[in-house]
């Protein structure tokens, strides 16, 4: 008897993806090169996070026919996102089968209290968290994967940094903590108290969890991998570029060898423009994605 | 002795993890110079497109060389491409260290990956399989013999010293198929001495 969309399967994928790189792109064109420059999976859509910034206006999941597209050009993972909460963008995406659904920020949520219930689909989902507490929430939900929120469409790093290290500290509190104080730590970071008994027990979180918001340059990539992630999600950093060819090998490549400080600098040398950043400060409070 | 994981990307800490609770030591591959230090390489599972193209021509020529020399391997799915000496829809292997061809995703995009339970030769008849986005086996060379099928696809071959999966052992707590590729690796230590 064979077992399809079992939690095994679903989260297995994203641990195939593991020291790897994960790019959006928005034509079979960018998917190509993103293949040919080693990424371990694309993300379909139709803007990158950058211009959705930039554009304003009501962001949605991809054309179908822009998804069949890229699925069509590549033969590595294609994932899609749809907005917070619309269920019906990931039973279309299902039915085109993608491989990964990002319930993301990036696009504007469609529910503003309820996520998706994920245990509903045999298609795996990825959510952004920016705590312990968000994580456990969506793994309960039936994410198998998580990813950083960070700031989208910045090409800033320091938020996904600043929800790395509070992931990290907020999981070293929960191991280290007394087992009479996980209830009450459950209450604290508003995590389902049962994920926080699978986090003490593996000491890690029960899923991979990616770097996301805000990785532009081989270095940023390095810092992430280096504070713990899994992986690396590059949104509008490659293709916002100079050079996006070289600039995602060097991603790659830096991903790879994040231990490794000469590689790192010989991946970063000559790279050409990268994406103009936004410092954080500067984004109104209502213009932030990750509170989404 | 110790096993080499390859450590480019991928499924690297399960494959470890599986070791260890073997009481076997491991090493990380990351560098090519780091597979002189060890008797076995295990592929794991991830992507081999990216696998591939992040080790290079030097990591897969060294691959290949040690691959003539009867180097014990095990791939495991994206593994078990980059072993392969025919991969269909493309020209040029990787290694080749094993006379098979093999279809890629042949068991489809994500929603139809599934695991289930495999008779396996020399191992079980109940082992679990977990396969994702899973490779087929579409031709055996002579010498090369299959270990386990799934739906008439042969899913796990092997030839001397060289086993594929399409499957993920490793995703499992079931030890039998690292043990069994132990074996190999311990035998031809032996040979070795003698």
């Amino acid at each position: 008897m064979a077992e399809k969309g079992t939690y095994r399967v679903k989260s297995g994928l994203a641990e195939m993806l593991k020291g790897g790189v994960i790019m959006d792109v928005t034509t079979a064109e960018q998917a190509k090169i993103a293949e040919a420059a080693g990424a371990v999976a694309v993300m379909a859509l139709e803007r990158v996070p950058a211009d959705i910034r930039a554009q304003g206006g009501v962001a949605r999941m991809a054309d179908p026919g822009k998804v069949k597209e890229i699925q069509n050009a590549v033969s590595i993972p294609v994932m899609a996102k749809v907005r917070i909460g619309h269920f019906a963008e990931a039973q279309v995406l299902e039915s085109l089968e993608v491989d990964y659904i990002d319930e993301s920020e990036v696009l504007t949520p469609a529910d503003p209290q309820y996520h998706i219930d994920k245990w509903a689909f045999t298609v795996p989902f990825v959510c952004g968290a920016r705590n312990l507490g968000e994580a456990a929430r969506r793994i309960a939900e039936g994410a198998a994967m998580i990813r950083t929120k960070g700031e989208p469409g910045t090409g800033n790093v320091i938020e996904a940094v600043k929800h790395m290290r509070l992931m990290n500290e907020q999981i070293r509190t929960v191991i280290a903590a007394p087992e009479e104080e996980v209830m009450s730590l459950a209450k604290e970071m508003g995590a389902p108290y049962q994920i926080l008994r699978m986090i003490r027990e593996l000491k890690r979180l029960p899923v991979v969890n990616f770097a996301a918001g805000g990785i532009a340059t081989p270095a940023d990539a390095a810092m992430m991998m280096q504070l713990g992630c899994d992986g690396i999600f590059v949104g509008s950093g490659v293709f916002k570029s100079g050079d996006p060819e070289k600039r995602a090998r060097a991603i790659v490549e830096a991903t790879t060898h994040y231990d490794d400080p000469m590689v790192v600098a010989r991946v970063s040398e000559g790279l050409g423009e990268a994406m103009v950043g936004i410092s954080i400060d500067e984004i109104p409070p209502h213009e932030m994605m990750q509170v989404r | 002795m110790k096993i080499g994981v390859l450590g480019l990307q991928g499924a690297v800490r399960e494959h470890v993890r599986s070791l260890s609770r073997l009481g076997v030591d491991t090493l990380i591959v990351k560098r090519v110079e780091q597979l002189d230090e060890v008797s076995a390489l295990i592929l794991p599972g991830g992507e081999s497109t990216a696998i591939s193209l992040i080790g290079g021509e030097t990591f897969l020529k060294r691959l290949r060389e040690l691959a003539k020399g009867g180097f014990p391997f095990f791939g495991t799915c994206a593994g078990m491409i980059l072993l392969a000496s025919e991969i269909e829809g493309r020209a040029e292997p990787y290694v080749g260290a094993i006379d098979i061809t093999v279809a890629r995703n042949a068991s489809g995009r994500q929603v139809h990956s599934f695991e289930t339970t495999l008779k396996v030769e020399g191992v079980g008849d109940d082992v679990p399989a977990v396969f994702i986005r899973a490779p087929y086996i579409t031709r055996l060379g002579d010498g090369v013999d299959a270990l386990a099928e799934y739906q008439g696809h042969v899913v796990m071959a092997r030839e001397r010293n060289v086993l594929v999966s399409s499957f993920h052992p490793e995703l499992t707590d079931d030890l039998r198929i690292h043990e069994y590729f132990l074996n190999i690796v311990e035998k031809r230590n032996q040979e070795d001495l003698k």
